[in-house]
């Protein structure tokens, strides 16, 4: 009896040591954690529990029939983050270079299914060389079956890819059905053709950190919700955003006990909005000032800088937040930033997240780069992301609201929840300066009488109140207590039920 | 007594005029140019007055603008700060003649101390001991020989038309005063075309030490002691204190006499400050008088009980003073500490912008000005005080037009170390953001052990931080109480992190108690007990620490008691752990449990980029011109761009020679903070 509990420890040891010491080192060298170690410091210490340890290959060609390492290349199983169960699987390369053959895809299917079936979320962490070779099609048919999972689980439980080493060709397309990916700077990239292959195509000569290192995708593809440091930075902020989510679509989002008062006036907020109507301000100084603590949780911070879409707490309970950044072309909504808050905000909705809209837009950048490249529906897709939504909604308006960029921020039209706006706020088809220049075509070279036109249409529309007067703002408020006035907002909509007409789904603007 | 008091000035000094007022009974006047609409005086005036565009020159100091606000509001006075119109004699002038009293001296008395001069021929006569030295015209270097003998040595040859230093040698006996005073000519001579030549006494181991009068119209003049003001930056006040560490009773009550009668020499009346300089044998010699209300008149107000505003108030209004030479006591240690709008990791550049958090530490009455009940506002009294003279608040904006000093932080303890204790916790306890400021370096000269020890001359700063400043950093016993707050904190944080809902049932994570702290590089292995009222934090040598506090998670501001002992940290959230700020040192702390730690030791090291070969944006802003081209050699000081930032132009200059690789963007870009704009061979 005692042999064969020893055999089991022993097989165990075997099995945990993956590829190898030499190629364990060779993995720490590259300044890179072995799959095991990042599942331990993923997971709360001593909460994971793996599976299909000793889960072999059944690939008999190219002398493959020889090495059939234990695991197969990839650990699976599941823990705890913090108390709440996750399912978690973690490509090692030690193992044949991480590369994903049928029983390998198998393992990382099943929890998947597991995760689907007990509503908890899916954490990937991609170290991977790719298919494996030597198994042919076996091996893309594998890949299908992980695809088709996250497609399915998409919406039922949070998925987030975590990209610690290569992830490239077909590989890329599970992560990128995922809901947040996370890379690690200098030591991952992702790209659906590598360096030598743009290179026989296209003669593009280009570095594989070049094409699809982090700084890439945070910045330019937008592919990646963030880029950090090193391999033990990446999960402890994995570990921090999970805290924000719910686990599925099956509950609400997680409540944590918080220190900061929902009434919490903020005096300085008064002064938040310049007097001179050109000047920028920083508006994560509003998100910061409102939210519990100060906590704020960016994604895509990189990208599109020119909206703010991250997680907040209000009264220990998340709310996603959505915000036009004045520092950055004045907050004005285009393509990259529509598609940015699009596909936030719908994470949001899906998962029961309330949304929190604080706007200052100018209206949608014009222009031919825009047009060619299709603002018209890309605009659109924040455009149905809000109005489909039905979590509760609550906007501030805090200076500028022009145009058809004021109906797409969560405005009233769109079922907006509460409208709330400063004193401060311009609610108008668009700025005093352009409007009268329509309007008054004929008196444009008078200056005098355009400056009176002028100050006419500032006076009748710069301000909120005659959206007030219309309804579609609940109540102009104080800027010093837009927490106090948010929080309570969202405390009423707790109970918020509401749904879409029944459909299959719906047809957005892709 | 006056019914209202106008104040021509802005900032923090209006504030404190104002505050006084108000405690006399005396409505008030603010006066605001257009950038300044919302500022702190302002709002705490009963009236305010807009005088024009923002430019000091446009507003703050155009007489007439000054003149119509008086007839305006009717006020019956005007205090005029420090700066600005308050040692302008046209100003008293008009004002006298417009019937309208100068809380200030008597206009003769500002001509004749404004002029260098003159002031010092009058001191002189008056008895007050000056720089000695020869002002007529130096033959050969026979003369200068002679001369320089009589003075005694060390001395300071000068060119009459110098600057600069240009022209200018010291020499310790007589063959270095035969050679200087031929290489000055000489340089002299091809400098400024005028190769006239003055020798003065060298005042070796320089203090600034000056000495407060107050005299009234009725002839009466007393001291108040003396502020030392040695701690300087480029001849800008940074700390000063009362009295002086230095100065000696008789020195005291000879620098004291001298003064009084140099006031009384020139008709003074009103609250004035006599400068010296002194030497490391206690030689003092007369620098200039300053013929208004000082910056750092708050510690002589701590010190003596007198509140000199108001004394400057009653001796305009033709009081008598209240008190003759023999009332005036010193008691206790006062410290003042400037805070400016300088960033000192950026070489103290301006920094100006939007104060997004503005809380500084909370006053506290104590000493002799609680003790005559003269103290400006509310504050609860305690055994030490605080006292922050300001003009700004949360949320305002530091200009770029005005003075970059926006506070005056000053203690009160019954001694020096305890006047510099009380600043230190009171530092550490200042939250400032939104812009860069020199908080950090005022912890780290109240640090300092050649500061606590008293021996300071005017070149501290340069002597001690030649380099600049690039953070202080924490001594081994401060690092471990750093270490055993921090891990103390984590432990909280990371406990109600557990507690977030959705948890499964029975299986709940449990905080352990073996932690390692990491901070400036150094671990610190722990294991924490709490309890009900804290905890105890156990280091690998089994030195135990006991940590109390009743900060929560998100406190910006941590008050511990770490063996007994205050502990203030400003706490700010990094991956991982916490980034501390504490006595001039800003720290990036880790806490992690002890695999965790293991595993963070393989991350590689990640050196930040070399930026010698960079010229960074030095702030948010758009570029309006590039001078220079790709390939084309700079010289050092040699203009590159020009980048707008809030309607500023800033130019950047070549910090050396070298030769421009690559240009990264171009006119009307719009560049954050760090953002590369040219590369350097």
């Amino acid at each position: 009896m005692k042999d064969i509990l020893q055999e089991l420890e022993h097989r165990r040891e075997e099995a945990r040591l993956g590829g190898g010491q030499k190629r364990i080192d060779a993995q720490h060298a590259k300044g890179k954690l072995t799959a095991r170690e990042r599942i331990e410091l993923l997971l709360d210490e001593g909460s994971f529990e793996e599976y299909d340890m000793f889960v072999t290959h059944r690939c008999t060609d190219f002398g493959m029939e020889k090495s059939k390492p234990r695991g197969d290349g990839v650990v699976t199983g599941w823990g705890t983050i913090n108390g709440r169960m996750v399912y978690v699987f973690s490509q090692d390369f030690t193992v044949l270079g991480g590369s994903v053959s049928e029983t390998h895809a198998a393992k990382i299917c099943k929890i998947m299914d597991m995760a689907m079936q007990n509503g908890a979320p899916v954490i990937g962490i991609n170290d991977s060389g790719g298919a494996r070779i030597q198994e042919g099609v076996s091996s893309l048919a594998a890949y299908g079956e992980v695809f088709q999972r996250n497609i399915e689980a998409s919406g039922v439980v949070p998925q987030i890819s975590m990209i610690m080493g290569p992830c490239a060709g077909g590989a890329v397309y599970s992560p990128a059905m995922t809901d947040f990916i996370f890379m690690v700077k200098d030591s991952s990239y992702m790209f659906v053709t590598g360096p030598d292959v743009v290179k026989t195509v296209t003669n593009e000569q280009v570095t594989a950190e070049e094409l699809g290192g982090a700084t890439t995708h945070t910045r330019k593809s937008s592919v990646a919700d963030a880029a950090f440091e090193n391999d033990v930075e990446a999960l402890a902020e994995v570990r921090r955003l999970v805290d924000f989510l719910p686990l599925s679509n099956r509950e609400k989002p997680p409540v944590r006990p918080f220190y900061d008062s929902p009434d919490r006036i903020e005096e300085s907020l008064d002064t938040l909005i310049p007097d001179n109507p050109n000047k920028p301000y920083d508006m994560k100084e509003l998100i910061l000032k409102v939210a519990d603590e100060g906590d704020f949780y960016e994604i895509q911070e990189e990208f599109a800088k020119n909206i703010i879409t991250g997680f907040i707490r209000l009264e220990g309970q998340t709310v996603g937040v959505v915000a036009n950044q004045p520092m950055m072309l004045a907050g004005v909504l285009d393509i990259d930033s529509a598609r940015k808050a699009a596909r936030f905000v719908r994470f949001c909705d899906c998962f029961e997240i309330p949304l929190l809209t604080f706007v200052d837009v100018p209206g949608f950048l014009p222009g031919t780069g825009q047009e060619y490249n299709g603002v018209i529906k890309h605009g659109a897709k924040l455009l149905f992301a809000y109005g489909e939504a039905t979590v509760p909604k609550v906007t501030v308006i805090t200076r500028k609201a022009y145009g058809g960029a004021y109906v797409v921020m969560s405005s009233k039209h769109l079922r907006g929840d509460i409208n709330y706006a400063w004193p401060t706020s311009e609610i108008a088809v668009m700025g005093a300066k352009g409007a009268v220049e329509i309007i008054h075509r004929g008196d444009l070279a008078d200056a005098e009488k355009t400056a009176a036109h002028t100050k006419e249409y500032e006076d009748r529309f710069a301000n909120p109140f005659v959206a007030a007067e219309r309804g579609f703002i609940d109540e102009v408020i104080q800027p010093r207590s837009t927490r106090k006035r948010v929080c309570r907002a969202f405390a009423q909509l707790r109970t918020k039920r509401k749904q879409m007409p029944w459909k299959k789904h719906d047809n957005i603007p892709l | 007594m006056f019914k209202k008091l106008l104040i021509a000035n802005r900032g923090e000094i209006a504030c404190r005029v104002i505050k006084t007022a108000r405690k006399m009974g005396i409505a008030t006047v603010a006066v605001y140019s257009d950038a300044d609409r919302g500022a702190l005086h302002v709002k705490m005036a009963d009236e305010a007055i807009h005088i024009g565009p923002p430019p000091a020159s446009e507003s703050y100091i155009v007489i007439d603008k000054i003149m119509a606000a008086i007839k305006e509001t009717g006020a019956e006075a005007v205090h005029p700060g420090y700066g600005f119109l308050s040692e302008n004699m046209k100003f008293a002038e008009a004002l006298e003649a417009a019937g309208v009293a100068f809380v200030g001296p008597p206009s003769p008395a500002i001509e004749a101390m404004g002029d260098k001069i003159t002031s010092k021929k009058i001191a002189a006569e008056a008895g007050v001991s000056t720089v000695p030295g020869f002002m007529g015209v130096i033959a050969d270097a026979d003369e200068a020989v002679k001369i320089s003998a009589e003075i005694g040595y060390p001395v300071m040859i000068k060119a009459s038309a110098g600057g600069g230093g240009k022209g200018m040698r010291i020499a310790w006996n007589e063959t270095e005063t035969r050679e200087g005073f031929q290489a000055s000519k000489n340089e002299a001579k091809s400098s400024f075309g005028d190769d006239r030549i003055f020798i003065e006494k060298f005042v070796t181991q320089p203090r600034h030490i000056e000495i407060q009068v107050l005299a009234d119209k009725h002839g009466n003049c007393v001291y108040l002691g003396e502020r030392e003001c040695s701690i300087q930056r480029r001849n800008q006040k940074v700390i000063e204190e009362a009295p002086s560490p230095f100065l000696d009773a008789a020195t005291r009550k000879a620098m004291g006499e001298q003064a009084v009668a140099l006031a009384q020499a020139v008709g003074y009346a009103s609250a004035g400050t006599v400068e010296f300089i002194v030497d490391g044998n206690r030689n003092f010699y007369f620098l200039e008088m300053n013929t208004r209300l000082q910056v750092e008149h708050p510690v002589t107000e701590l010190i003596t009980g007198v509140d000199l505003v108001e004394q400057m108030i009653r001796v305009a209004a033709g009081e008598k003073l209240p008190f003759a030479q023999e009332d005036i006591k010193l008691t206790g240690w006062a410290m003042e500490s400037r805070l400016y709008a300088e960033d000192p990791y950026r070489n103290f550049l301006p920094s100006i912008g939007r104060l997004t958090r503005y809380r500084p530490p909370v006053e506290v009455q104590a000493g002799p000005l609680h003790a005559t009940g003269k103290w400006q506002g509310e504050a609860p009294v305690g055994e030490t005080a605080v006292r922050n003279d300001t003009g700004v608040f949360e949320g305002g904006e530091i200009s770029m037009f005005y003075d970059p000093m926006i506070a005056k932080l000053c203690t009160w303890a019954p001694d020096r170390a305890g006047a510099i204790e009380a600043m230190r916790v009171a530092l550490d306890g200042f939250e400032v953001e939104g812009i860069g400021h020199n908080l950090p370096f005022l912890s780290a000269v109240m640090d300092h052990a050649r500061f606590a020890s008293g021996n300071i001359t005017t070149a501290f700063i340069a002597e001690e931080y030649p380099e600049g400043f690039q953070g202080a950093r924490l001594g081994d016993e401060d690092m471990a109480r750093v270490a055993a707050a921090a891990a103390a904190m984590h432990r909280v944080a990371e406990i109600r992190r557990t507690r977030l809902s959705g948890r499964m049932d029975n299986h709940e994570r449990r905080v352990g108690t073996d932690w390692m702290v990491t901070l400036q590089g150094v671990d610190f292995p722990v294991v924490i007990a709490a309890d009900h009222d804290g905890s105890t934090v156990t280091f690998a040598d089994g030195r135990a620490m006991r940590v109390t506090s009743d900060w929560t998670p998100g406190d910006s501001l941590a008050r511990l008691m770490v063996d007994g002992s205050p502990l203030v940290l400003k706490v700010g959230k990094i991956s991982g752990g916490f980034r501390i700020r504490t006595r001039g040192a800003d720290l990036k702390v880790h806490v992690r449990s002890p695999r965790q730690a293991e595993l963070a030791r393989r991350m590689p090291e990640k050196l930040p980029p070399d930026t010698s070969k960079l010229l960074l944006c030095p702030m948010p802003g758009l570029i309006v011109r590039i001078d220079v081209e790709v390939g084309q050699e700079v010289q050092e000081g040699q203009t590159l761009c020009t980048v707008e930032a809030m309607k500023m132009e800033n130019i950047l200059r070549a910090e050396r020679k070298g030769v421009v690789a690559a240009i990264k963007c171009g006119p009307g870009d719009s560049l954050a903070v760090d953002e590369v704009i040219m590369e350097f061979e």
